[in-house]
């Protein structure tokens, strides 16, 4: 983003970090930059081998064919699959609604119970409602607060007309590992069908669908620095899952999904897969290590500063942060050399608190002040240091200026105040 | 390699695979964050927007971007509630696999769908109708008459799409022309990238979605948007009528191609020949000549082209479509689809006669002899 350097407001840092482009990108939970090695692997298939992969009668067909094919054996690489159990989808949106849709759908007749949790990716959450419109009954788990499902109310949540739990992998707001192999031996007991919105998970931390006993799996190309509009379903052979299509036509992907398949993305997500798990164990030191860093500096140092989620279960590309005494605008305006969200890209042009940050108990004010900074494969300490003096800074700042700060410090409990109507 | 199977897909335009790469490398871009690269993608992707919408007579219609034709075809069928849906018989899977209740409307001997079976249909039919009928065939090329089975749908009070995938590129297209009310659009039909596509929608036209959650696209399609894709789909869009200013010479390889088969094998057949058809494709029929046996010898000679629609995954069926046009079994399994596209000569043509012919002389001689 080249077009994006501008002298820093913070000059003396930027002198001493030179390199440092702004904004810096802090958003990685709502897309990330494609690695150049996926966008090498996938030019090709733009240019000379273009061919459409259901071509059964010449070689670019069959070129293209072989591609998808490999790209599909890196993908249920990634996850302990086999590759017959991949299916390709424009994406995890695409994934989530087959997933849930299509079981509720084929299995309408014997089952009508859904178990999902109410801080899961809208497109989980309008799938089920969908499904509720139809006469299906759908289980909303809470959360505590620390973001984790209670498995003890998972156990009661579940009947014998209950046909699938959904519950995501890592959460897109604020990061924290929900206990897939707990979750997983329940629903393999009590013959349930577990689905997992694995969008901010595949590729970040090691996912075994055989040991977590996952029965189908949402992924997302873009968020692996892989390219957009690609996406896979996990969609287990043994037991067999069976589940209705969303889109129906020429047959592909062995009925699931119709449609051309596009071989350069999919060749992108095959490629970002094998980088990903090559250099999962690295990458994950790596971003820890930025990430207890910005931590420790941000939260720990500056006060009244809380990390939303928990502590420990969390991927720690994803920091959530409430500041309280602060005004949420002011907040994004004063640290606009960070390219940084409330929460959800599909919502945040909206000022509504978010539903996730609420249904952990966070108070509306808290909620408003809220932060996610995403950390990823290209975030550099200068970066991180960067980011930090322009939270620590503008903090400050924005604190002296507010009245409520100014009486929290003379010791005025806010909670007791009434104010006055306006 | 001689590429004639440009309607299975077609190479994608450099100035295509130049915004993707441009899109790419400008960093992550999703059009929903509200920071700079947000704000970058967004204007990426309503720039594509616009660029589509003016390309295809559609401005004051909505573009709802789908991962591509067959979702948007989807999109069109199922997202309607409450209508009688009438297809007609040589639509693509895409529209025939989810208008699983739909009245299918015939198509006569030459292809064309026949509008006085139409009106019978809609009349019998009461209540609120829905008609998809595609612009253009993928198999034969053959053109249907939309505009006039807008019309006469309007006049029943319904509601018209169609499935101008294969048209698009190779005849004029305009929403507004046609007077239709939906129209589904795929980018890598006409040198767009895959994964991209549309269906375009009037305003006034209550589409509810299939795939939902985050609210892009008007909340009628969620997902991350694919901005490269979209970019690249728009500038392919943009040299569309680059493509219809080639369309004159494409015929003229074609007829001259059909012509020369038809002077050596008075047998042959060229399916929906009689109908107006787009001008690079050919449906041809090779006497006692099973269709995989033809794409065996010509994928020797180098020479890539298929035997109907690229879709059905392996299996070879009979061409639904030849099958509608009243072709008998036999005969339509010795057909093969021949599609040109813009950058095809004079030579490769030659080429692809010359094979033909030896194939034809080969094994017809043979039978001669016998």
């Amino acid at each position: 983003m080249e077009k994006f350097i501008r002298p820093g407001k913070w000059a003396e840092i930027s002198s001493m970090k030179p390199n440092i482009k702004l904004p810096i990108y802090m958003d990685y939970q709502a897309t990330t930059p494609m690695d150049p090695r996926v966008l090498e692997a996938m030019l090709p298939y733009f240019i000379e081998k273009f061919g459409n992969p259901h071509s059964r009668s010449h070689s670019y067909g069959w070129e293209a064919e072989a591609a998808v094919e490999k790209a599909r054996k890196q993908v249920a690489d990634l996850i302990g699959a086999s590759e017959k159990e991949i299916v390709f989808t424009s994406g995890a949106t695409e994934s989530n609604n087959m997933a849930i849709k299509g079981i509720g759908h084929f299995y309408k007749d014997k089952k009508n119970h859904i178990i999902t949790v109410v801080t899961e990716h809208k497109c989980v959450l309008d799938a089920a409602r969908h499904l509720e419109q139809e006469g299906f009954k759908v289980t909303y788990l809470p959360v505590q607060q620390n973001g984790l499902i209670d498995l003890e109310e998972l156990k009661k949540a579940i009947t014998d007309k209950t046909v699938l739990v959904s519950v995501m992998a890592v959460n897109n707001e604020i990061g924290v590992i929900q206990p897939l192999k707990e979750i997983g031996k329940i629903t393999r007991e009590r013959g349930v069908f577990f689905h997992t919105d694995a969008a901010q998970a595949f590729g970040k931390i090691p996912l075994n669908v055989e040991e977590m006993n996952i029965d189908l799996m949402s992924i997302s190309g873009h968020k692996i620095y892989g390219p957009k509009g690609i996406g896979a379903l996990y969609v287990r052979r043994r037991p067999r899952v069976r589940l209705e299509p969303l889109i129906n036509g020429g047959g592909q992907e062995r009925g699931m999904r119709s449609g051309t398949l596009p071989t350069p993305l999919i060749v992108g997500l095959g490629e970002a897969a094998t980088l990903a798990q090559k250099e999962m164990p690295e990458e994950y030191k790596r971003v820890k290590k930025l990430s207890d860093k910005f931590y420790n500096a941000v939260a720990r140092e500056i006060p009244d500063v809380f990390l939303n989620g928990d502590e420990k279960n969390r991927y720690p590309g994803n920091l959530n942060l409430s500041f309280a005494y602060i005004e949420g605008e002011s907040m994004i305006m004063a640290i606009k050399d960070l390219a940084v969200s409330s929460g959800s890209a599909c919502t945040s042009a909206s000022l509504e608190p978010s539903y996730v940050l609420r249904s952990l108990g966070v108070e509306e004010e808290m909620a408003h002040t809220s932060i996610r900074f995403g950390i990823g494969r290209f975030t550099t300490e200068s970066e991180i240091d960067y980011a930090i003096e322009v939270i620590r800074s503008n903090i400050e700042k924005l604190r002296q200026m507010s009245p409520l700060w100014e009486m929290v410090q003379e010791g005025v409990d806010l909670k007791k105040i009434e104010w006055a109507a306006h | 390699m001689i590429y004639l199977d440009h309607n299975a897909t077609a190479p994608v335009k450099p100035e295509a695979i130049r915004v993707m790469a441009e899109a790419i490398q400008a960093g992550p871009l999703n059009p929903s964050s509200v920071h700079s690269a947000g704000r970058m993608a967004r204007k990426i992707v309503e720039q594509a927007r616009t660029k589509i919408a003016t390309v295809f007579g559609a401005e004051g219609a909505d573009v709802i971007f789908t991962s591509g034709g067959t979702e948007a075809n989807n999109l069109a069928i199922c997202g309607l509630e409450g209508y009688n849906v009438m297809v007609s018989a040589v639509e693509h899977y895409s529209v025939l696999k989810p208008a699983r209740e739909a009245k299918i409307i015939p198509v006569g001997a030459d292809g064309a769908v026949d509008l006085r079976e139409l009106e019978i249909i809609l009349k019998r039919s009461g209540g609120k109708c829905f008609v998809s009928i595609m612009l253009a065939n993928n198999e034969t090329g053959v053109i249907q008459p939309v505009r006039e089975i807008a019309r006469l749908t309007h006049d029943f009070g319904g509601i018209v799409h169609s499935d101008v995938v294969q048209a698009a590129g190779k005849i004029p297209v305009s929403l507004g022309d046609l007077g239709v009310d939906m129209m589904t659009v795929s980018s890598h039909k006409f040198g767009g990238p895959q994964g991209a596509g549309a269906l375009i929608v009037k305003k006034e036209i209550a589409v509810s979605p299939m795939i939902s959650g985050g609210g892009q696209e008007f909340g009628l399609r969620a997902g991350t948007e694919n901005v490269p894709a979209i970019a690249g789909f728009g500038v392919a869009a943009e040299l569309l009528p680059e493509n219809l200013r080639r369309m004159e010479e494409i015929k003229v390889l074609r007829t001259y191609m059909e012509k020369e088969i038809k002077s050596f094998a008075e047998d042959a057949k060229i399916f929906g020949e009689s109908a107006e058809r787009l001008a690079n494709t050919s449906c041809i029929s090779m006497p006692n000549v099973k269709a995989e046996l033809q794409l065996i010898e010509f994928d020797l000679a180098g020479i890539c082209i298929s035997s109907g629609a690229a879709c059905s995954s392996g299996k070879v069926l009979v061409s639904h479509v030849l099958q509608a046009m009243g072709v008998a079994k036999p005969e339509a399994e010795t057909a093969v689809r021949v599609s040109l596209g813009i950058d095809n000569t004079k030579a490769e043509i030659d080429e692809f006669i010359a094979v033909w012919k030896n194939l034809y002389a080969r094994v017809n001689g043979q039978k001669l002899a016998a």
